[in-house]
């Protein structure tokens, strides 16, 4: 199985695959991919140099231009797919049927990777995306369980991705509105799930208070592992209870299925964490490389420490162990 | 790792001029070696971020577009657009990328307050330069460079190894 995993800048793109991904993926430094935060991807330059890098290693590029194209603002879409052949990406990474069209009638020959933000998450999404753009591979959404994963392999002809470590997204991906409904932004159409410019950090006594725009997203007191402000994962009043209504601030881990989702046909393993530093790539991906030709039994011992970099330091299985609360 | 009271005791009688001069030759060094370092700033680099460190009685302000360091005592820090809060090696760590800045924060170790942009700007242009705190300093130390990186690389690796261990 092939180890996707993710480099939000060029130090962590060489971390990445001296760490032994078998392919990268990242975006350019504006919001044609889903991780537009400051500071973060990639200059055309920079691309160049990191496909001459990871080529050197026999290593795989694959470029995220996975956010929706504005009406009018095409151009700056279309520049970012032709940037990206030309400079020799192994994959695009698409989620707007329009910009796989173009890509499509454009770049015939080019790979085209079907985003986990495009949510074609049946049989049927996934074949019209395979024989009208000829998709070769599905990077299906979180909200699949490894039975449904299975039904659907047998179902489609391209090949299939899936998230099995880092953020998670619980919600419908690519049809989200929460972070737009606080802050006037999305990941979908601007690349960024709340977006800095909207988060506020304050110490309240002991409690540390996340806000997104004019919403208190949650109060952790001392001592209780901290979070991402975004909408899914807060905490909130509801009738008599405060609690998590969507999903608790954790991170997905499901390393312990590797062998469960290698029988339902699952033949890539994506790494989520295109905005984390160069330390939590080099350490997640050297330990997911090891856990992927462990046995099972080795697996648990290896991936353990990873918890600790892990969003509210706790991880789950998500969707693809269903158990609803 | 939280510096001993033995360790940071000096810095509270030693002359301010004296401190920040010599935090300035380092920036300077860090800069010259790195002089793209600033450049995934853009619309931040002319922000004003502060680093306090939780273990020293000093602050120190940062100031990007003027390439400009300074320190100042606690409790009288300056404003700053954005602030970053945690022990002194925790702080530095992250100033070379050797451990990942969202960890440390999940983990309450670490503290940012004020402008998040900008903050998250500057921690993703400090990752991607590869500072190495031991070889800087060591260029500065003329004939004693060798022994200079070896010392400093020495003590790196011990303040880390705590550190490395619980976050990476």
């Amino acid at each position: 199985m092939e180890l996707i995993c993710p480099a939000g800048t060029p130090a962590a793109f060489r971390e990445a695959v001296d760490a032994g991904a078998d392919a990268v993926y990242c975006g350019f430094r504006d919001e044609t991919n889903a991780r537009n935060f400051p500071g973060l991807n990639f200059s055309r330059e920079e691309l160049k140099t990191a496909i001459a890098y990871a080529r050197r290693h026999k290593v795989m590029t694959f470029v995220a231009i996975n956010t929706f194209m504005r009406a009018g603002q095409e151009k700056l879409w279309h520049d970012a797919v032709d940037d990206a052949v030309r400079l020799g990406a192994d994959a695009v990474i698409l989620a707007d049927f329009g910009l796989m069209a173009y890509t499509a009638e454009r770049h015939p020959q080019q790979r085209l990777h079907v985003s986990v933000q495009a949510s074609a998450s049946n049989a049927d999404a996934v074949k019209f995306l395979v024989e009208t753009f000829g998709a070769k591979r599905v990077v299906l959404p979180r909200i699949l369980t490894i039975p449904d994963i299975a039904r659907l392999a047998r179902q489609i002809s391209c090949e299939i991705e899936v998230f099995v470590f880092g953020g998670l997204c619980v919600m419908a991906e690519g049809r989200c509105s929460l972070s737009s409904y606080a802050t006037g932004k999305s990941p979908n159409m601007n690349g960024v799930c709340s977006p800095a410019s909207h988060v506020r950090y304050r110490e309240d006594g002991s409690e540390l208070v996340s806000e997104l725009g004019d919403y208190t997203i949650n109060r952790f007191p001392a001592g209780e592992a901290a979070g991402y402000p975004t909408l899914c994962k807060g905490r909130f009043d509801i009738a008599e209870e405060r609690g998590y209504a969507f999903e608790d601030p954790v991170s997905l881990d499901v390393m312990d299925h590797i062998d469960a989702l290698r029988e339902a046909g699952v033949g890539a393993l994506k790494i989520e964490g295109r905005q984390r530093g160069k330390a939590y790539v080099a350490e997640v991906v050297s330990v997911m490389r090891r856990a992927v030709s462990a046995d099972a039994s080795e697996r648990p011992a290896l991936l353990s420490r990873l918890r600790r970099l892990s969003e509210g330091q706790k991880t789950t299985s998500g969707a693809y162990e269903k158990r609803w609360r | 790792m939280t510096l001993p009271f033995a360790m940071t005791a000096p810095l509270r009688i030693a002359p301010l001029p004296l401190i920040e001069h010599a935090t300035r030759l380092v920036f300077a060094q860090v800069i010259q070696q790195h002089p793209d370092l600033f450049d995934r700033l853009g619309e931040h680099a002319d922000k004003r971020y502060a680093f306090v460190p939780t273990d020293l009685p000093l602050g120190f302000l940062i100031e990007p577009s003027v390439r400009r360091i300074s320190v100042h005592r606690k409790p009288h820090l300056p404003s700053a657009d954005a602030c970053m809060a945690g022990t002194f090696v925790l702080l530095l760590a992250l100033l070379e990328g050797q451990i990942d800045g969202d960890a440390v924060f999940f983990s309450r170790s670490l503290t940012i307050t004020g402008d998040m942009e900008a903050m998250l700007a500057l921690r993703n242009a400090l990752d991607d330069c590869n500072i190495d705190l031991p070889a800087d300093i060591a260029r500065m130390s003329g004939p004693f460079a060798p022994l200079v990186r070896r010392a400093a690389t020495e003590i790196r690796t011990r303040a880390l190894s705590g550190e490395a261990a619980r976050w990476n």
